[in-house]
């Protein structure tokens, strides 16, 4: 069923001053599947993201998004970026950071119009904030920040989304919020890659898993591989979760 | 001279007229790209730029031997631009922090500019003199052609701002996403620093060296203060920038000897004061208030949900309590519960005090209200 490459990662390997984060990394990543990537903390999860959307340079490798390169195929990815990497007291509303996942089909110059509000009030609806669009952000609470993110992407209508660590710091109720809409972007066979931090969840939230510590130590179904051979190859120490059947 | 007096000078002495248009044009495309400095966390980078600027006008001068200021800013531009570049370049080829890469190029091109200016004051050249005023500016020194070239700076950047505000705007916000959308973001980076560097040095002949930088962080601090919008704030800072102009220039003109440059940082930085203090949601003043407003509404609430507590313990919800009582188990004030007398939540009989019918549908109302608040 799963016979479409999404993403393709060859032999990538970045290094921050000589010190490589990720190491001759080989990826594919089938259309259609919520993957998580899991690993330590500097096990260039973020890193390994970043690479793909072309925000850090690789030093070697290269990556292609359904068999061509990403800089063709930028209309097909949306990205979530980690909640804390901007600033919140920047002076804007809710609705406005929404609009921006416009600008990009927008282009240069263009300003956009009724017809990217009316996409992006339908993106507020989604993820339950419309009645917060003219909040200025930092009135925000973290959930609710991380909600307009996933709703700033959503606008994008892409075909892949990369999501760096959407639960970090949420509460439950936004957890589940965003959990069913990532459920419902499978649904429509968007393929979707989580770094994800909660070892607990995996078997529950996604069906795909990566993990990752400098090296890819394995990728593929969750229920194949989830197991604590992998947990204890990736974290280093003897690791026990109990996968519930 | 009374305020009257001064408005005519400015509209028909032509100094003081060049001078007055001079700075305000200056204050408002400093107070416009300032913002950007600001929301970008880069406030201490106009420093930088303008203490780098120093070297190139003493070259400037050292290869041409004249003083003509547009051969001077030049020289202060080209400068500028490399100790700029050199700070990008520091911070992202080395290990080194942004503020240390500010502080090591501003004092080095500032004591490399410094170094340049006691050369040339030792040289035999009448011509010389006077190259000093870069140091903190003199405004009197403005003529027609300067605020000529202010305006048409201006202009351009009102038009790029125009244009690329989009742009611009979700580069500030989260530069990495605008790079996954397809955005060159160094170039519209480079944009933005090219035109906060011309600013700065346009603003070298008026407010020199050393306080340029005030000029544009002053404005946009106080503008941020005042709204939670980017254009508005851009907006609100082109005008306390040119009013700190205007008004610098009024008070240094109206009192012999006072250099203009420092006037007007200290006016725009009165902007900044009473911004801080006045801004309805960000001010000092109404926090206080609202803080010193939610405290007694807090007590009053206490006094009563605790009155309410107690009737929901007695058949009749209006039983009297002496304030002994009452008292006794938080300490409450007469004046709380005086004051719930007054709003008719409660009843004062003899010594007695009890919650009216009022009173305990408020109370019960209360906790309903404040559940709701909160999800």
């Amino acid at each position: 069923m799963k016979n479409n490459i999404a993403i393709k990662v060859d032999d990538l390997t970045v290094a921050y001053n000589y010190k490589p984060v990720l190491w001759d990394i080989d990826l594919e990543i089938p259309e259609g599947v919520l993957m998580a990537i899991v690993g330590p903390n500097g096990a260039g999860k973020s890193t390994l993201i970043k690479s793909i959307l072309g925000i850090l340079n690789p030093i070697a490798g290269s990556v292609s998004i359904y068999g061509k390169s990403y800089e063709k195929q930028r209309a097909l990815v949306a990205y979530v970026p980690q909640k804390g990497s901007v600033d919140w007291d920047f002076p804007t509303t809710a609705l406005d950071v929404v609009m921006m996942g416009t600008y990009g089909s927008l282009g240069w110059i263009k300003r956009p119009g009724q017809k990217e509000k009316k996409l992006a009030l339908e993106a507020l609806e989604k993820v339950g904030m419309l009645p917060f669009k003219n909040r200025q952000i930092s009135q925000l609470s973290g959930g609710q920040q991380q909600r307009i993110f996933l709703a700033r992407a959503l606008v994008q209508d892409a075909s892949i989304y990369f999501m760096d660590e959407p639960f970090q710091g949420v509460d439950a109720t936004t957890e589940i919020a965003i959990i069913n809409i990532l459920k419902e972007l499978r649904k429509a066979n968007k393929t979707v890659i989580v770094v994800h931090h909660d070892l607990q969840t995996v078997p529950e939230y996604f069906d795909w898993v990566t993990f990752l510590n400098v090296k890819k130590i394995a990728t593929g179904p969750v229920k194949d591989i989830f197991n604590d051979d992998n947990l204890t190859k990736t974290y280093g120490i003897n690791y026990k979760v109990s996968i519930q059947e | 001279m009374d305020i009257t007096e001064y408005i005519k000078l400015v509209f028909t002495d032509y100094t003081l007229r060049t001078i007055t248009l001079g700075t305000a044009i200056l204050g408002a495309v400093t107070g416009m790209l300032g913002s950007f400095a600001v929301l970008r966390k880069q406030s201490l980078l106009g420093d930088a730029i303008s203490h780098a600027a120093l070297p190139g006008i003493a070259i400037a001068f050292l290869i041409t031997g004249a003083k003509d200021s547009n051969i001077l800013l030049l020289g202060a531009l080209v400068s500028g631009l490399i100790g700029t570049f050199w700070i990008r370049g520091i911070i992202s080829k080395t290990h080194l922090k942004s503020d240390t890469a500010l502080g090591l190029i501003l004092s080095l091109f500032f004591g490399f500019g410094m170094l340049l200016l006691t050369f040339i004051q030792k040289q035999p050249n009448a011509n010389q003199a006077g190259l000093d005023k870069y140091l903190f500016g003199q405004a009197a020194t403005l003529v027609e052609s300067d605020v000529w070239l202010m305006s048409i700076v201006t202009g351009a950047c009102l038009l790029v701002l125009l244009l690329f505000w989009k742009e611009f705007k979700i580069l500030l916000f989260d530069a990495d996403y605008t790079k996954t959308l397809g955005f060159n973001t160094k170039f519209i980076d480079i944009l933005i620093t090219t035109f906060i560097v011309l600013a700065i040095v346009l603003g070298l002949q008026t407010v020199g060296v050393v306080l340029m930088s005030a000029m544009l962080l002053a404005p946009a601090a106080a503008a941020r203060q005042w709204t939670n919008s980017l254009g508005i704030m851009v907006f609100l800072a082109a005008t306390f920038g040119a009013f700190s102009g205007v008004f610098g220039t009024a008070i240094s003109a109206s009192q012999n000897n006072l250099s203009t440059g420092p006037v007007i940082v200290i006016v725009a930085g009165v902007f900044v004061l009473i911004s801080f203090i006045f801004s309805p949601s960000r001010g000092l003043l109404f926090k206080q208030i609202r803080f010193i407003k939610n405290r007694r509404d807090l007590q009053l609430h206490k006094t009563l949900s605790f009155m309410y507590h107690i009737a929901e313990t007695h058949e009749n919800i209006s039983h009297p309590h002496a304030i002994k009582i009452l008292n006794n188990f938080q300490g409450f004030t007469k004046g709380t519960l005086q004051k719930l007398v007054r709003k008719n939540y409660v009843k004062l009989e003899g010594s007695m005090w009890s919650l009216t019918t009022e009173g305990f549908k408020t109370a019960s109302n209360l906790y309903n209200q404040q559940t709701e608040n909160n999800e």
